[in-house]
């Protein structure tokens, strides 16, 4: 290029440069403002498969450890013992270590009824390690033991209905809601 | 200035002290209120920048001190004050303590001449714009002192790339100054705008085709000397950390930024006095605080219109290279600026006071080069039809 062409053109592609930087002067920014300036929480708008912290229901946990033992580091710690009276599966302690989880999902996966699964909450900063491990038994509970048929509880029904769901929706990308 | 201290001391405020005492406290006392208007401009630049340059990038910016952010410069230098002056043990402690203040100096001593209104100026001296080409160039010398001083290798290559580049595009400032000159016959500042008028087509700007070239010129040339991207090579983040001012912390660094930032609004301050008519404006009211008033505004508003548009300019162009950038000034910006000043010497002795018919041709040919520019705004805005926000509050 000449030494007139190279004049002409830096001052053509400034000025081009310019206008478009001025016409992004007057869009809309894309910032979300997290925490205190969003019209809705930021955990309402994630998807229902959003890999948050770890939740159970324990309503409808089977005790089957499935979890604890496809967990790869180790995080969940289950006892469970069947009562020698009653024959029925209790549940002693369920704890999550939230310090020590990444978030893999591999629990969930083998889950039959969806009773451990990730929720949307992300906000899991805390001033101890201790605060960070989920205690979710507080005193023993019998475990869920599925029925044949639907399930007639109306207490447990919306739940079960709920991490059928979420077993549902897994490895289904694209119509994740 | 001298008028008003000596009527302060003769029968005023400062009656009975020694005439040379009673200077020196008329003068500190201007240079006082002189420096804290400059650092208040300085740090609101400094938030108005991140502001633009947000909205640029859609984003927000800094929002949350003050309404809109607008106390943000005030946290920010309050946290730069509570911070260690930390002085390097290898360092020339002497000349890297003194570096900050030295270009301070050579920056807010430009002030002296800035034109404010028709009297308010600290002193109107016949040799003003040279004057301002001088004393900026102390800015160098303490740039090159900070990077020499810190001992580092960072620090000196960005002490030296500055040295190189305000040195260089010292010339093409000065040619396009000089152009303007030839058409006043004076280096006065208040003298230049005198020459001018309120009206856009009285203005150098759009004088004759030369003096438009040379106001570009100037912008280029200042924007270079006052270290702002595309040619903030000295500080270049990605290439030596933070230049010069690498070592630099608390105080001391924050002194070197409020010369960065004042130093922008002298370069608005400067254009528009040689090129946008300075405080002029139609003698509408007999009041003389009234118009004082008014001119202050028009003066000031104009300089911040160029520094805005430093800033959009920062949020446009990448930063060049240090031989881009030689190459800009010694092959492109001195030749330009050299005939451009030759051809403004045959424009000034054929038609030594200049032709209306030129005027408003120069004045139509700006506004057309402005409709094509929103032209393409618009043309932009057309084709990628975001989710417009004309408000600066967000």
């Amino acid at each position: 290029m000449g030494y007139f062409d190279n004049i002409r053109e830096s001052v053509r592609t400034i000025f081009e440069g310019m206008a478009i930087t001025a016409s992004h002067m007057v869009r809309k920014p894309y910032t979300i403002q997290y925490p205190d300036r969003v019209d809705v929480r930021v955990q309402d708008t994630l998807p229902f498969r959003y890999r948050g912290l770890l939740d159970v229901d324990l309503e409808i946990c089977t005790g089957c450890l499935a979890c604890e033992r496809a967990c790869p580091i180790d995080c969940i710690v289950i006892d469970a013992e069947k009562d020698k009276n009653t024959r029925e599966m209790v549940l002693k302690r369920f704890d999550i270590d939230l310090a020590k989880c990444m978030f893999c999902g591999l629990c969930s996966e083998p889950c039959p009824t969806g009773s451990i699964h990730h929720t949307p909450e992300f906000e899991g900063a805390d001033y101890s390690l201790e605060s960070l491990i989920r205690r979710f038994v507080k005193a023993p509970v019998v475990a869920y033991k599925p029925i044949k048929g639907p399930e007639t509880n109306p207490e447990i029904a919306p739940l079960l209905a709920r991490g059928l769901r979420y077993l549902d929706e897994f490895a289904s990308p694209g119509d994740a809601s | 200035m001298q008028q008003l201290a000596d009527r302060l001391i003769d029968h005023g405020f400062l009656s009975g002290l020694p005439r040379e005492l009673g200077y020196v406290l008329v003068v500190a006392f201007f240079a006082f209120l002189m420096l804290s208007f400059i650092m208040t401009v300085a740090g609101v630049t400094s938030w108005l920048e991140r502001r633009v340059w947000a909205r640029i990038q859609s984003r927000v910016g800094p929002n949350r001190v003050g309404p809109q952010g607008a106390l943000q410069w005030l946290a920010d230098g309050v946290k730069n004050i509570m911070k260690e002056d930390i002085v390097p043990l290898a360092a020339d402690a002497p000349l890297f303590k003194g570096a900050p203040y030295l270009a301070m100096m050579g920056f807010f001593g430009a002030f002296a001449v800035v034109p404010f209104t028709e009297n308010m100026i600290v002193a109107d001296i016949n040799i003003g714009v040279l004057y301002v080409s001088a004393v900026t160039a102390l800015v160098v010398v303490g740039i090159l002192m900070a990077g020499w001083s810190s001992n580092n290798k960072w620090a000196l290559l960005g002490g030296i790339r500055s040295a190189a580049q305000i040195i260089s595009y010292e010339i093409p400032a000065a040619l396009a100054i000089l152009t303007i000159v030839l058409f006043t016959g004076t280096l006065s500042m208040q003298g230049i705008i005198r020459e001018q008028g309120w009206a856009p087509w009285n203005w150098f700007l759009f004088d004759n085709p030369f003096t438009f070239v040379a106001f570009f010129l100037f912008f280029i040339s200042a924007l270079a000397e006052g270290n702002r991207t595309p040619f903030d090579l000295p500080e270049a983040e990605s290439e030596l950390v933070a230049g010069a001012f690498t070592e630099y912390s608390g105080l001391r660094s924050l002194l070197f930024f409020l010369v960065e930032w004042g130093n922008l609004y002298l370069i608005g301050a400067i254009c528009t006095s040689l090129f946008l008519g300075g405080w002029q404006v139609p003698h509408f009211t007999e009041n003389g605080f009234v118009l004082g008033l008014v001119q202050f505004l028009t003066f000031f508003l104009k300089a911040y219109f160029m520094v805005f548009v430093a800033m959009w300019i920062r949020a446009t162009l990448p930063r060049v290279r240090v031989d881009q950038l030689m190459t800009l000034c010694w092959k492109y910006l001195v030749p330009v600026a050299f005939a451009n000043m030759i051809c403004a010497a045959l424009y000034f002795a054929i038609l030594p006071h200049g032709s209306i018919f030129v005027r408003l041709g120069m004045f139509a040919f700006g506004l057309g080069l402005l409709v094509h520019f929103l032209n393409r705004v618009l043309f932009h805005l057309r084709r990628a039809k975001p989710e417009l926000h004309f408000s600066p509050i967000v």
